[in-house]
């Protein structure tokens, strides 16, 4: 079989000019390529439940456990003492989106192994765009699962000031969208499905346990400050604050300027790596399920 | 000199930001304070009701723990303990303006209704004294069970409660004859006593025992002992010592001490409605005037907390001196 251009240009486009794709196109792709994460995740019932139950557990479990222990300090942006589940609550919302945007990169690594990502990548809209449309779809889907989870948490008796639900999904876009880049990095660089397990063991883990999620960085800086540095590092830390202030109707610019730009850096470094002229992609062989 | 007459247009504006400087300025003199006793950093601490920020803070005697006001609003008491005397306070300044004698080490104290006199458990005496506070005048000593805390007035002004943390009774006084009528023995330690607003109940909190007794003033009975239970919190660290009844009767209030909870207790069925997660080591309560916040002091935290009382919810926690012990707000 011979090698297709790696241009992934549609053909004939030598010959005839090509057709402008305008902002219908642009539209009827990108919906396209969110309709088809939907269905995939409503078809999927097991990942809607392992999505919810996985949060839920912490909540239910390892929160009660910690109950009394944790609300001992007043920290920004809660104004009194808050129990250990109201603390976690932002955490684990993210977490979700965390193991989404991995669940997305996932689902990368099989369109690749299976051939279906060469059709996508074949299509005469830029790179950029595709992988926007990917990161859409996987944030669609995010949001749905976090909101799932933010009414059980509701029934469970989390309450978040009303306004705090409506506020704080700006801020769970921009987090689900960086969560969803940095997973499509790691997509491009994971060769096969098999090696998914070690991006649970040095990709989300490390993540979620070296962030603000479950503890108060001050609880963190009073065992160590080397791992208090970690934390702050840490993306995750960031968006786990940015949505955090957010349910309660507060701003957090440091936490917003770091995820925004963790999002572009990372989108910068997908469509780099998806370029099969200069990308990981393209040192491998280009995306395609017959790739050697 | 030529004197410069603004436009008239400009002189109208500028009346009506003044009219409008001096309403808000005068929505925030009326607003309501609350005071609070702090035990170690031997001071009081002010807090604006409205704006749930502290106003002022002043040095008192030491050991300040027992704070009421007035009736009229005019003067607060406080029992600084240390110094082994009432300490009469300007709620405007936070100025000492004179000193009661009130006997060997005040803890907490009742006033009479109609304002005077005022009966203070003395801890280590084992007594109450009834102090007229216009003529500083001892009027009665009462001697009574070991260590008397709690003190409280029956509505009409006729029985005086004391609770005695050692003999684990409540001690019924008459107060026009200064004797005991009636013993009730309660559970241990009993640390605080607060009739309903319509004097049929009296509730009695038991710090060791971790109960509140409700007793019908009456036959002098107890009707129920209320216990409580927090999912993941110890037995040992509930600990009930101040109680508020709402003036309808329906609702109490109670502060659980080192739990760090504030139970909400239906007074009627006397169910354990909701537990409220407040500072550490819980110990006194104090209504606003409309009984919209219920304000909480957190004597291991150093702070104070606010409760909405209608919504049932902490909105807010406030830094105050050291160790807050007692507080109350001002009548409007």
């Amino acid at each position: 079989m011979s090698r297709p251009d790696r241009r992934a240009t549609s053909p004939g486009a030598a010959e005839a000019p090509r057709r402008p794709l305008g902002a219908r196109g642009y539209g009827i792709c990108l919906a396209g390529i969110v309709w088809r994460e939907v269905l995939r995740f409503v078809q999927q019932k097991e990942r809607f439940l392992s999505a919810l139950v996985r949060p839920l557990v912490w909540l239910f479990i390892f929160a009660a456990g910690f109950r009394s222990a944790l609300g001992v300090s007043i920290i920004p942006p809660y104004d009194t003492y808050v129990l250990y589940e109201v603390y976690v609550t932002p955490g684990l919302a993210v977490m979700i989106q965390l193991f989404n945007g991995m669940q997305s990169s996932l689902s990368m690594v099989y369109d690749r192994e299976v051939g279906s990502m060469r059709v996508l990548l074949t299509s005469p809209f830029p790179r950029w765009w595709l992988l926007f449309s990917k990161l859409i779809a996987g944030v669609a889907v995010s949001l749905a699962q976090v909101y799932a989870f933010l009414a059980v948490a509701f029934l469970w008796g989390v309450e978040i000031p009303p306004a705090g639900y409506v506020l704080a999904l700006p801020a769970f876009i921009i987090t689900g969208f960086m969560l969803g880049a940095i997973g499509l990095v790691i997509s491009s660089l994971v060769r096969q499905l098999e090696n998914f397990a070690s991006v649970m063991n040095f990709v989300i883990f490390p993540m979620f346990f070296a962030s603000s999620a479950l503890y108060p960085l001050w609880r963190v800086r009073d065992a160590s400050e080397a791992l208090y540095l970690v934390c702050l590092a840490n993306p995750f830390t960031h968006a786990v604050e940015f949505a955090r202030f957010a349910l309660y109707g507060q701003f957090e610019p440091l936490s917003c300027a770091i995820v925004v730009g963790t999002t572009l850096v990372f989108f910068t470094l997908a469509v780099i790596a998806y370029d099969p002229g200069r990308g990981v992609m393209g040192l491998r062989g280009g995306p395609r399920g017959d790739a050697p | 000199m030529i004197a410069f007459r603004p436009p008239t247009s400009l002189r109208v504006l500028s009346a009506a930001l003044m009219g409008a400087v001096v309403l808000v300025a005068a929505e925030g003199a009326s607003a309501g304070m609350a005071y609070v006793s702090n035990e170690s950093g031997n001071s009081i601490t002010a807090i604006d009701t409205a704006t749930l920020t502290v106003t002022q803070t002043a040095k008192v005697g030491r050991r300040p723990r027992g704070i009421i006001m007035s009736p009229d609003g005019k003067v607060i008491y406080l029992c600084a303990s240390d110094d082994h005397s009432v300490q009469v306070i300007d709620p405007a300044t936070l100025k000492v303006l004179r000193k009661l004698k009130s006997g060997q080490d005040p803890e907490l104290f009742a006033l009479h209704p109609s304002g005077n006199p005022l009966y203070i458990a003395n801890e280590n005496d084992n007594q109450v004294t009834v102090l007229d506070v216009e003529k500083n005048k001892v009027v009665a000593q009462v001697p009574v069970g070991t260590e008397p805390e709690g003190m409280a007035v029956s509505p009409d002004g006729k029985i005086l409660v004391a609770t005695s943390e050692t003999t684990n009774m409540a001690h019924f006084i008459d107060t026009e004859t200064y004797k005991i009528v009636a013993n009730v023995l309660v559970g241990a330690r009993p640390r605080f006593a607060e009739f309903t607003r319509d004097g049929k109940k009296l509730f009695v909190s038991a710090e060791v025992g971790g109960t509140v007794s409700v007793i019908d003033p009456e036959t002098r009975k107890i009707i129920k002992k209320i216990e409580f239970k927090i999912p993941g919190v110890s037995k040992e660290t509930i600990q009930p010592v101040g109680v508020r009844v709402t003036r309808d009767g329906k609702t109490a209030f109670v502060a659980l001490g080192p739990a760090n909870r504030v139970a909400v207790v239906n007074a009627e069925t006397y169910a354990v409605e909701d537990y409220l997660l407040v500072g550490q080591r819980v110990w006194q309560l104090a209504f606003t005037p409309d009984e919209k916040q219920l304000f909480t002091t957190n004597g291991n935290s150093n702070d104070v907390s606010v409760i909405d009382v209608p919504a049932r919810k902490v909105v807010k926690s406030i830094k105050a001196g050291g160790a807050p012990w007692g507080v109350v707000v001002a009548p409007q």
